[in-house]
């Protein structure tokens, strides 16, 4: 038997949707994601938010997304640039699939310190 | 000419069954599994199928002839062999749009699946299909919020939703039933779910379920920081009593209801439905009395009827049957009616038991609920069976965790977004299930007990409702 080991005051109980009861991602497995919704034909957008401020439903766009790019070192790239300009946010990549208006995937890859 | 009144019995092949007949792009169209009695030929049989579901009566009736009846009747246009079956035979039945008013499901039902189904020259009966026309479809308002917008609201993409509900069944106190919807929502679950026959009994009045319920969710939300739900079941005896329920729910924040659409009713359905959509309100739909329609392959009305028909009448999730769990459900048919629930435009397909071809328009979808039976290992097989667009539902495979429901949600949540990971990597998720979960449960020991908990439980009846394929 085991407590689940979770409360208010522990900020480390706090998630971020899909992947986020998953260790962080390795490069590698981030790498494998951006192939996924490359190959599903969705464009790729970058999203960052401060943590105290993750909740709402808009986060801010790093640039635009990146509609037509299929090049997953660029999208990668971009992952890390939105990270190194603002390295205490949480960064989130999307897939968005036009034709169900609606993203397809989204998945935070950096993971700021949590409030 | 005009005709002339000729009283008395006549065949109803000489009026409905009309081999020749091209069925419009506005008629709606049935097929039927007629089982006739002995010695009655096939398209009488039909054609009294045609004329007792639309405008037939017995026997010629003078008022016949104040109309045009050759417009408003039913037309039974096609006879066709049922594979592997000669007791029984598939009848093609094509009625037109104005047989029916714009947007009653009510309506539809009574005159598709009304007196026709006690006839005296049938055997049994059973509604396999139904082709909505486009024309018809735009009449109703369809699912309240649908697939896009609740996945917008709840912030969820990529992803199944995951469920849990809370058993048992009956008798818990609200504040302890409370307590159980807190524990699984803290641990990673999305939903949680009244049971069915949780409505307002003394145990637990509605009132205080909602109330202690919605503390629940508010703070799983505070902890985890994401959004989170239950069913708050409001079928209840008259349709007054549901939408007081409803408006409460509304008024304490609730994202979503619940409303049993058989049992309920379809009037019920309906105006909840609509009520949902124009108050920013999801609807879970619960199928209960659906096997008692549905399950027997000669009569009834088969489940992918009534999936167009409450995709019609509304609601944002619908209950579909797992393949996997402890509930009937063959795959292929499932296939069929989850394409049913989600997609735009279904093709026909005979090998899903699929008749018509069906076009939805814009009419928004409807999630699949997978319930009943499941736990972590059938994880792999339900997001290969069910992809993105569906909740996963694990009531006893959630709360049945030896360590609680906040464990047995956490193992869920690792086990689905370890499958989602796998899948998008390209692995075959249905082959390599065993490695994906077991890698996962390295980092979970919430995960790892879980799998040691239910490693030996399996579901393996046969399907009583198969799909009609010849094995002769």
């Amino acid at each position: 038997m085991q407590d689940y080991e979770s409360s208010l005051s522990d900020t480390s109980s706090r998630k971020f949707e899909t992947f986020s009861y998953l260790p962080s991602f390795t490069p590698e497995q981030t790498r494998q994601q951006i192939e996924y919704i490359v190959s599903k034909g969705w464009n790729p957008g970058i999203e960052h938010t401060e943590p105290e401020n993750a909740h709402g439903h808009y986060w801010y766009m790093w640039k635009l997304p990146m509609f037509g790019e299929t090049d997953v070192d660029v999208i990668l790239k971009e992952v890390e640039a939105c990270h190194a300009a603002h390295p205490n946010n949480h960064v989130r990549l999307l897939g968005f699939d036009n034709f169900a208006q609606s993203a397809g995937a989204s998945m935070v890859i950096y993971r700021g310190q949590t409030v | 000419m005009a005709k002339t009144y000729d009283a008395g019995v006549k065949e109803y092949r000489e009026t409905y069954w009309m081999p020749d007949y091209t069925p419009k792009d506005t008629d709606i169209l049935a097929c039927f599994k007629v089982t006739p009695q002995d010695g009655v030929p096939r398209e009488e049989v039909a054609a009294a199928v045609a004329a007792e579901s639309s405008t037939g009566t017995w026997t010629t009736v003078w008022t016949d002839l104040l109309t045009d009846l050759d417009y408003y009747k039913g037309r039974a246009y096609a006879i066709e062999d049922v594979p592997g079956d000669d007791t029984c035979f598939y009848a093609f039945i094509a009625y037109p749009i104005d047989l029916f008013e714009e947007g009653s499901i009510v309506n539809v039902m009574t005159s598709l699946v009304g007196n026709v189904f006690g006839f005296k020259a049938l055997r049994a009966l059973r509604l396999e299909d139904v082709r909505f026309p486009i024309a018809y479809v735009m009449t109703c308002n369809g699912p309240p919020q649908g697939i896009q917008l609740e996945r917008d609201i709840l912030n969820k993409y990529g992803r199944p939703l995951l469920g849990c509900t809370i058993k048992p069944k009956l008798g818990l106190s609200a504040k302890n039933y409370g307590r159980a919807c807190y524990e699984g929502l803290r641990g990673g679950l999305d939903f949680t779910k009244d049971d069915e026959n949780v409505n307002s009994q003394p145990f637990m009045r509605w009132r205080a379920r909602f109330d202690f319920v919605m503390e629940a969710i508010l703070k799983a939300e505070a902890e985890t920081g994401e959004r989170k739900g239950h069913y708050l079941n409001v079928t209840a005896a008259t349709s007054d009593e549901m939408m007081k329920r409803a408006e409460y729910a509304k008024e304490i924040g609730a994202p979503i209801i619940m409303h049993d659409y058989i049992t309920g009713g379809w009037s019920a359905n309906t105006q909840l439905a609509q009520w949902c959509q124009d108050n920013g309100m999801l609807l879970h739909i619960h199928r209960a009395m659906h096997a008692v329609l549905d399950r027997n392959p000669h009569h009834g009305i088969h489940f992918r009827v009534l999936t167009k028909l409450l995709r019609l009448s509304g609601g944002d999730h619908l209950h579909s049957g797992t393949v996997v769990g402890k509930l009937e459900g063959d795959r292929e048919a499932t296939l069929g009616w989850i394409d049913i629930m989600r997609d735009s435009y279904v093709k026909e397909d005979r090998s899903r038991g699929i008749f018509f071809d069906q076009d939805w328009g814009a009419m928004p979808g409807v999630l699949p609920v997978a319930s009943g039976g499941i736990h972590v290992w059938h994880m792999p097989a339900l997001v290969n069976i069910f992809g993105d667009d569906s909740v996963l539902q694990f009531g006893g495979g959630t709360l049945g965790h030896p360590w609680g429901n906040a464990a047995g949600a956490a193992a869920n949540r690792v086990a689905v977004e370890a499958c989602v990971e796998a899948r998008n990597m390209g692995r075959e998720l249905e082959k390599e299930g065993k490695d994906i979960l077991t890698a996962a449960a390295k980092n979970s020991p919430e995960l790892a007990a879980a799998m040691e908990t239910w490693k030996e439980i399996k579901f393996e009846f046969d399907t009583v409702d198969k799909l009609d394929v010849s094995h002769k």
